[in-house]
């Protein structure tokens, strides 16, 4: 219990960083202690793969793109501090959606919440967390994952495709689609001598 | 006894190993590249050198410890302690023996011990992309940004070399995975996995000639430009102390952990694993006096177009002959 | 693009550079172990300057001041004075009452030594001069002049056997450099070759 309240103290403190921090990667650090102290709380829960695989995911991997496109593009800028604050007037919508999401979600965790609390399964370092057939292990959670949940998974999975075809489209060199290796080395032959024309003409 | 305090007094006796561990795995490094250069090493300090590391560490200490003006202090110091942080918590789950009944042989046997593992060896990067930015310079900035693009692009290949390791082993325990061998090693079913987890581990870790995030000769020191003292030395420790990790990480997936080669099982185990892990130790060594830095274009487009597709096609190869023999 | 995919997947190269460092690693080390043991220099080594004697202890620096105006490196200061007839100091007129070299401007190329009239000043073997204070490398006569118990200093072309017989031969051949033609790497092959040749027979 006590560690609950603890990660809850860490968690909503570290998010609340990451709201308020000036520097862009103040936040990034917040939301980095946040995605840990959020990964003990899902082993608390003996959710062990979920666990690890926030840390893997989020902080692993989409959190260091995050960090990487921050470092690389605003060392040290804070974006609003450069103009007049432009949050006042979204203030209030906000705060109102913000009402009632929690009290959606008070509403829904008050009568979702079993008559007798799961046990914190946190104080058992030592010997196996969630043995095959526990609940939360990696076999269980692959079991689920590919026979009961299988269409989700892959409805996911097409729509991840689509956002990465997306991206290529709009980010990639507006190269002309050609077949063949051949045809590609005479279209960069014809753009090349193209590019020579225009040098000329100046 | 209170489970609690053996898992204490095991972790301060682990913490011991592995500090000493990387003082001599330090030590070995430079006395090998000396070997392969012509040069007896570091031989002053005690016999054969061998209190060099003690003397090193104090000069690390003694040193005065700067933190530059343009430098964003929290973070900047924050950043060694992510590294090191990252990097001890690994032994957590490594197993360095036979499970024993009374004695596990490691402070805890988690079931995803190798997703724990790679869990994180990936937040390692934070200390790294961290502290070059917040050092506030050129090229601490030019070495971080370097580290974030090379160590996504490498784990990612990485992972997927382990994946073919866990599909023959049918569990994510690292014990589980060393008792899986108990017949063969995985290094000859999975070859192909081994060469490309051998190559990521040296990406991974940004040792020679994969070491572009330091790169001496166009970066300075790379992200650690700025650091002195104590600090620098704590990235120091954190980068042997990584490369100790992988290595451990080969021995349990590939070479089988702590049994002993050719039946020789009067040797214990433990003797087996680190035997083994010394040798890996001596392959990043031996690689490190023999190539030369790569170029960093080379780099990512030898992680995205030649070992990412090796180690998929991997996958799926093992992943097929598992279906059907079972 | 063809050439250089097929390099990246040369691993037989990888596996022969190691193979070379491997081997290296068991080589004999030719590493001095210096404060230890310590090189054995060439006879004519450039080191520490020294000024010598004459066997009846006088110095034979005459205080003419031709090292110093020799001197590439303006390191050399010599005060010349009259030799008193009560108290000889050297055997001509004069004598250097105050003679000072700083060894950090030195470059030890040695014209003081072959400017010298009397053999006084030469260079010795001597290289361990590291001082933590600046002043301690201005070397007054205190420290270069030889001590009379010690004898005479070293002469200036000691080395086993003098001079070889053909170094005026190989000297005639002096510049790689055609001023017509430019530097020929050819030409200096070339020359080095006779100059092996020379220095054998």
């Amino acid at each position: 219990m006590i560690l609950f309240w603890g990660l809850a103290i860490v968690l909503i403190g570290s998010a609340v960083w990451v709201v308020a921090a000036k520097k862009p990667v103040h936040s990034v650090v917040g939301l980095l202690l946040h995605f840990a102290a959020l990964a003990i709380l899902y082993l608390s829960l003996s959710a062990e793969f979920l666990a690890v695989v926030q840390i893997i995911v989020y902080s692993g991997a989409i959190l260091v793109l995050f960090l990487f496109v921050i470092a690389l593009l605003s060392s040290g800028v804070a974006p609003f501090s450069m103009g007049p604050n432009r949050m006042p007037k979204a203030a209030v919508p906000a705060a109102i959606l913000a009402l009632i999401a929690l009290g959606l979600l008070v509403y829904g965790v008050s009568r979702g919440v079993p008559a007798h609390p799961v046990p914190i399964a946190a104080a058992a370092p030592a010997g196996p967390v969630g043995a095959p057939g526990v609940f939360g292990s990696v076999a269980d959670f692959g079991r689920a994952l590919f026979t009961t949940n299988l269409l989700p998974f892959e409805i996911t999975a097409f729509i991840l495709m689509v956002a990465v075809v997306g991206v290529v489209l709009l980010a990639g060199e507006a190269v002309p689609y050609v077949p063949s290796r051949k045809r590609a080395r005479r279209a960069e032959r014809e753009m090349r001598e193209a590019a020579l024309r225009g040098g000329e003409r100046q | 006894m209170n489970p609690w305090l053996i898992v204490l007094i095991k972790s301060a006796v682990l913490l011991l190993v592995v500090i000493t561990s990387f003082a001599y795995a330090m030590l070995a490094e430079r006395k090998v590249m000396g070997w392969m250069q012509m040069r007896p090493g570091p031989n002053r300090v005690g016999p054969w050198g061998l209190l060099q590391p003690a003397v090193d560490a104090v000069k690390l200490i003694m040193k005065e410890d700067l933190t530059p003006n343009t430098a964003d202090p929290l973070i900047y110091r924050l950043a060694p302690f992510i590294s090191l942080v990252t990097a001890f918590s690994v032994y957590a789950v490594i197993p360095f023996s036979e499970p024993a009944p009374g004695n596990l042989w490691a402070i805890g046997n988690v079931n995803a011990g190798i997703l724990f593992v790679l869990a994180l060896t990936s937040i390692g990067v934070y200390g790294i992309s961290l502290g070059g930015w917040a050092s506030g310079s050129k090229y601490p900035l030019l070495g971080s940004v370097r580290a974030t693009a090379q160590m996504i692009s490498y784990e990612l290949s990485m992972s997927m070399s382990l994946i073919g390791v866990l599909i023959l082993a049918g569990t994510t325990s690292l014990a589980g995975i060393v008792d899986a061998q108990h017949r063969l090693w995985f290094v000859i079913p999975q070859f192909v996995g081994f060469a490309v987890y051998l190559i990521t581990a040296v990406a991974e870790t940004n040792r020679a000639p994969f070491d572009l995030v330091e790169a001496d000769a166009e970066l300075v020191g790379g992200f650690n430009t700025e650091y002195s003292g104590l600090r620098f030395g704590l990235f120091f420790i954190a980068e042997y102390i990584n490369m100790l990790t992988v290595s451990c990480i080969a021995t349990l997936l590939f070479l089988g952990g702590w049994s002993p080669v050719a039946g020789l099982s009067i040797i214990p185990g433990v003797a087996w694993f680190v035997a083994k892990v010394a040798l890996f130790m001596f392959v990043y060594v031996w690689l490190r006096s023999t190539f030369p830095r790569i170029r960093y274009d080379r780099l990512m487009a030898f992680g995205w177009k030649v070992l990412l597709p090796i180690a998929m096609l991997n996958l799926v190869v093992t992943a097929i002959v598992v279906a059907f023999t079972g | 693009m063809a050439p250089s995919r097929k390099r990246l997947f040369n691993v037989i190269a990888l596996a022969k550079g190691l193979a070379v460092t491997f081997s290296f690693m068991f080589r004999k080390k030719p590493t001095i172990q210096y404060p230890s043991v310590k090189k054995q220099h060439a006879p004519r080594f450039h080191g520490l300057h020294e000024l010598r004697r004459y066997g009846d202890g006088k110095e034979r620096c005459i205080g003419c001041e031709l090292c110093s105006s020799a001197c590439p490196a303006n390191a050399i200061t010599v005060v010349g004075a009259e030799n008193a007839p009560a108290d000889r100091r050297s055997p001509g007129e004069r004598y250097a009452a105050r003679y000072e070299i700083d060894e950090l401007r030195c470059i030890f190329c040695g014209m003081c030594e072959e400017a010298c009239p009397t053999d006084a000043i030469v260079l010795t073997p001597r290289f361990e001069m590291a001082d933590y204070r600046r002043g301690a490398f201005i070397y007054a006569k205190d420290r270069l002049l030889v001590p009379p118990e010690a004898g005479l200093g070293r002469p200036p072309d000691e080395r086993p056997g003098g001079i070889p017989e053909d170094l005026g031969r190989v000297a005639d051949i002096k510049s790689t450099m055609d001023i017509a033609t430019g530097y020929s790497a050819t030409k200096r092959g070339e020359i080095l070759k006779t100059q092996r040749k020379g220095l054998a027979g």
